[in-house]
């Protein structure tokens, strides 16, 4: 039988990669977002080990509100994306720094 | 036996295409390993018995937002992108937040068991249904988040729309603001003429 | 008509404020003879109500009484009330400043008759004649405050009333400044009060008087002061200042150069007698500080003689007449110092009559003359201004102290009253008052023979318009000339010398220092009083006063010249005024002038502006440059920070 802590250790392994990924990532804005949509995974796979063993639904609730908001903010940070590449003809995060002080 | 090795191959197949989402040269490429990873991430949920979100993730995920994302990819023109400069120097740095923030969180969960030891979830019947349990507390406990939630999504359309739309082009339009400004000379302008005495 | 005594108070204190927010705030709209109706008609109307209201406090059966009407603040314990009292002093008082009040502001309606502040002008007067009766109706030691810091106001505001004049402004910022100085005073003396009795009420105050009797203060270390006597000593400085004492009477003279009703009203008859009034309400606490009365006392007899003198060497006929009110508030002060209030108060009634008439004539004169002030400019004035002249002549003589003119009963109580008071300085006091008697009768003729005797020395063109003032302006002349012969002889048995006296209750009198009832076992009707006076030294040296006048300015006009070129060091020393405004240019204002200056370039332009000011902006800006680099604008470095911050979080969390 797999251990509850193994599932954590792959939503960690995911939630590392995608933080190594935003790190890394200095050109493209939709790789960072796509980082942020694997970050979000890795928390609803802690989410769903943690229902599965707790034998509780409520988790798996969770994880289907995150689903939504995941969806929605995809939408809209590629709404934003769009409207930015058609503005600015970039969307090179190190090009994008219109707040600096 | 079998569950062992489902979870493990399905593990393996997330966390590589994970590290190949983020080290991948071409935008497109990113996005389909990140179909990968949300396919693997589907069976490992399955195998904890959340049927229903995993099938959910990967019709939502899958066949919505990565979709989404390959379109707005194909929409950009990306070739004149340079997309992996500065890779090589950051990558020390990634490895560094990488490997920090792995090693905490194993430190954290390996030795302790959440008051659960090592019991295993209980075992479910063949008669467990895993989407009508989701749906019973969905539409009576949590029935004013599942309305929020559907207004969010409503509320998220609506804003990408309203950004990307340009508008329609050529339309005839009524401009009231140019109906209620007009004046006479607007409409009717006199003119002289020369007098064609010769004719 | 029925009203109470309430009622009246309210009626007299209101109609005046209505008449100055009227004329004050619409006087452009209703034009200068709406204006100065609406202004009179208060006036008269607040005299009226004056009128009945001292009749029945002070003559009918009506008992004095002290009420509050409105509570302003409450702090702890401390209440601050606004309220009247309704006694024989304060409706005295009240007759007397609504009566001059209304006199000058019918005068007004011809001296000030086409002048672009015209209704500002009347706003001004019926305004003070508020704060006025704000002052002395009060029941308590703040609403005195405010009143005599409303005074002080509209007294600033009518000195500088001509505000294009450079002088007239010096004029006003010098009376305001000096003031100041007196209101300090004056403030830490109620401060006292409030501290040590826990209220501002006057009966409540002078009720615990015999407790705190014996009370001390130590005001520096090792030195233990009485009570009473810094309280009352700081609550004289107040009235030094208010009613020109030495040495705070510089401003005073300056004040001339507002319009002469004003100096008539306000630097006469009313505003500085606002001194003398509140020693008199104060007797009380006076009585029981011999200490204070000795300084009253000296500084009073001092002014009334050396003031005095100052008046012989001057030719602004206004500046002449200013002098003598100094001397005679000397004279006032002098006769609290020997505790005959009554005899000071009686003065002050009749001094205001006369004064005001002495001011009135001159501005009369002056509106002859073109506005001219120099009597080396006038003579021979007799016979184009009749009644001017007769008036001026009647004021003159009340103010030499001849009988049977009322200055003579007064002023003659005050300096008998001073002969026979035991305190400290008595004997210099009177010394200083007998010889002041000469030097007023000397001054006021050697005015009126410069004026209205002698040749004519001013210019043909002067001459030729030189005519008798309209009705408005004689009339209050002649108004004031009935009591300035009548009001002595009439008043000083029942002022005076009947127990009770007028004032009644309302002035509280030791039986040690009691120098009036020694005055009233010698007095044996007026016939008598006035037949005595003519063998007294008061009377004989006004009369050698007006004998000199009369010789050197009508008979021997080279003498003056002669006598200041023999004792050129005394005249020199009048010219100068002693100095005193020497005195203040050279030491106080140069001093002060130079602290200021250090303060504003070193303390102010390169500590306060420099490092507080600006040090703040520059920091700011510094920390703000610093802080700046942290903002780059790049979304991987906010990234960057957010997962640092994870990271610190989860390092928290497992340790």
């Amino acid at each position: 039988m797999i251990p509850l802590t193994h599932y954590l250790i792959v939503g960690a392994a995911l939630f590392s990669l995608s933080l190594a990924g935003i790190v890394i990532n200095r050109k493209n804005l939709i790789i960072l977002l796509m980082c942020i949509e694997l970050m979000l995974l890795a928390v609803n796979m802690n989410f769903i080990a943690f229902a599965s063993f707790l034998d509780n639904i409520a988790g798996e609730v969770f994880v289907f509100f995150i689903l939504t908001v995941a969806a929605a903010e995809a939408a809209i940070g590629l709404a934003i994306l769009m409207v930015l590449y058609r503005n600015r003809h970039t969307i090179n995060v190190e090009d994008l720094d219109l707040l600096k002080g | 036996m079998i569950q062992q090795f489902i979870f493990y191959l399905f593990s393996a197949m997330a966390i590589a295409t994970a590290a190949m989402v983020i080290i991948s040269k071409s935008p497109v490429r990113a996005a389909l390993f990140l179909v990968v990873t949300f396919i693997a991430s589907a069976g490992l949920w399955i195998l904890l018995q959340a049927e229903f979100l995993g099938l959910v993730l990967i019709l939502v995920y899958v066949g919505a937002v990565m979709t989404l994302f390959l379109f707005v990819v194909m929409m950009l023109d990306m070739d004149g992108i340079e997309l992996r400069s500065g890779f090589v120097q950051y990558l020390p740095f990634a490895l560094i937040v990488l490997s920090v923030m792995l090693a905490f969180i194993i430190l954290a969960v390996w030795h302790t068991s959440f008051g659960l030891g090592h019991a295993n979830p209980s075992k479910e019947t063949a008669a467990y249904n895993n989407i009508a349990l989701l749906g019973s507390v969905l539409y009576t406990q949590y029935a004013y988040p599942f309305v929020l939630a559907g207004a969010l999504l409503l509320l998220a359309i609506i804003a990408a729309i309203s950004l990307t739309f340009r508008g329609t082009r050529n339309a005839k339009k009524q401009r009231v603001e140019w109906q209620v400004s007009v004046r006479a000379q607007d409409r009717l302008y006199k003119t002289s003429m020369k007098n064609e005495k010769r004719l | 008509m029925n009203l109470s005594a309430q009622q009246l108070s309210f009626i007299v204190i209101l109609a005046p404020l209505l008449g100055s927010l009227f004329t004050g705030f619409l006087g452009k709209a209703l034009g200068t003879k709406a204006s100065h109706r609406i202004a009179v008609t208060g006036l008269g109307i607040a005299f009226i109500a004056a009128l009945f209201l001292c009749h029945a406090i002070t003559f009918g059966n009506t008992p004095p009484r002290s009420f509050n009407i409105y509570t302003w603040a409450l702090s702890g314990t401390f209440q601050f009330n606004i309220g009247f009292t309704l006694d024989s002093l304060s409706t005295i008082m009240a007759v007397l400043v609504t009566f001059i009040s209304f006199l000058v502001h019918i005068y007004s309606i011809g001296y000030m008759a086409g002048d672009p502040g015209y209704q500002r002008f009347f706003s001004y007067i019926s305004l003070f004649t508020f704060a006025m009766l704000l002052l002395v109706l009060s029941n308590n030691f703040l609403q005195l405050f405010i009143g005599w810091e409303g005074v002080g106001l509209v007294s600033y505001l009518l000195i500088g009333f001509w505000f294009k004049r450079d002088s007239a402004n010096a004029g006003s910022f010098k009376a305001f400044i000096v003031n100041r100085i007196g209101d300090f005073g004056f403030l830490l003396g109620i401060a006292l009060v409030l501290a040590y009795f826990g209220t501002l009420n006057y009966e409540q105050v002078f009720a615990e008087i015999p407790v705190l009797a014996n009370a001390t203060i130590r005001l520096f270390p090792g030195t233990d002061w009485s009570l009473i006597t810094v309280i009352c000593i700081l609550l004289f400085i107040g009235a030094m200042g208010k009613s020109a004492q030495m040495p705070l009477h510089v401003w005073l003279p300056e004040s001339m150069e507002g319009p002469t009703p004003i100096s008539a009203l306000i630097h006469a008859a009313t505003m500085v007698t606002a001194g003398i009034f509140m020693i008199c309400r104060m007797s009380p606490l006076y009585e029981h500080s011999p200490t204070a009365l000795s300084v009253v006392l000296v500084v009073g007899a001092t002014g009334a003689l050396f003031t005095g003198l100052i008046g012989i060497v001057q030719y602004d006929i206004k500046r002449v007449v200013a002098y003598s009110t100094l001397s005679q508030l000397g004279y006032m002060v002098a006769g609290l110092g020997a505790s005959a209030y009554s005899a000071s108060l009686f003065h002050l009634a009749t001094h205001a009559c006369f004064k005001a008439l002495l001011f009135l004539g001159a501005g009369s004169v002056i509106m002859g003359m073109h506005h001219d002030q120099d009597m080396r400019n006038m003579g021979g004035l007799r016979r184009y201004m009749p009644i001017t002249y007769t008036t001026f002549l009647i004021g003159s003589l009340a103010l030499a102290a001849i009988p049977p003119f009322a200055g003579y009963y007064s002023k003659d109580a005050i300096i008998e009253a001073i002969g026979l008071t035991q305190i400290p300085g008595a004997t210099y006091a009177y010394i200083c008052v007998l010889l002041g008697a000469f030097v007023t009768a000397l001054y006021t003729f050697r005015a009126f023979f410069l004026v209205f005797h002698t040749q004519e020395r001013m210019d043909e063109h002067t001459r030729e318009h030189l005519h008798e003032s309209p009705s408005v302006v004689w009339l209050p002349l002649v108004c004031l000339a009935v009591p300035s012969i009548v009001l002595g002889f009439l008043f000083i048995k029942p002022m005076l010398y009947t127990e009770p006296g007028l004032l009644g209750s309302s002035v509280i009198t030791l039986p040690a220092y009691d120098v009036l009832s020694k005055m009233a076992e010698e007095y044996h009707g007026i016939a008598a009083a006035t037949w005595q006076g003519l063998l007294g030294a008061p009377f004989w040296l006004s009369v050698f006063g007006i004998f000199c006048a009369w010789y050197a300015y009508q008979k021997a006009p080279e003498t003056p010249a002669k006598l200041a070129r023999r004792f050129s060091i005394f005249y020199r020393i009048l010219v100068n005024k002693y100095g005193f405004d020497d005195f203040n240019q050279t030491v106080i204002v140069r001093s002060v002038r130079n602290l200021s200056s250090w303060f504003y370039f070193i303390v102010d332009t390169k500590c306060i502006d420099n490092y507080v000011v600006n040090g703040t902006g520059r920091m700011i800006s510094f920390l703000s440059r610093l802080t700046r680099q942290a903002q780059t604008g790049y979304l991987y470095h906010y990234a960057f920070v957010m997962i640092l911050g994870v990271l610190i979080f989860l390092c928290w969390l497992m340790i």
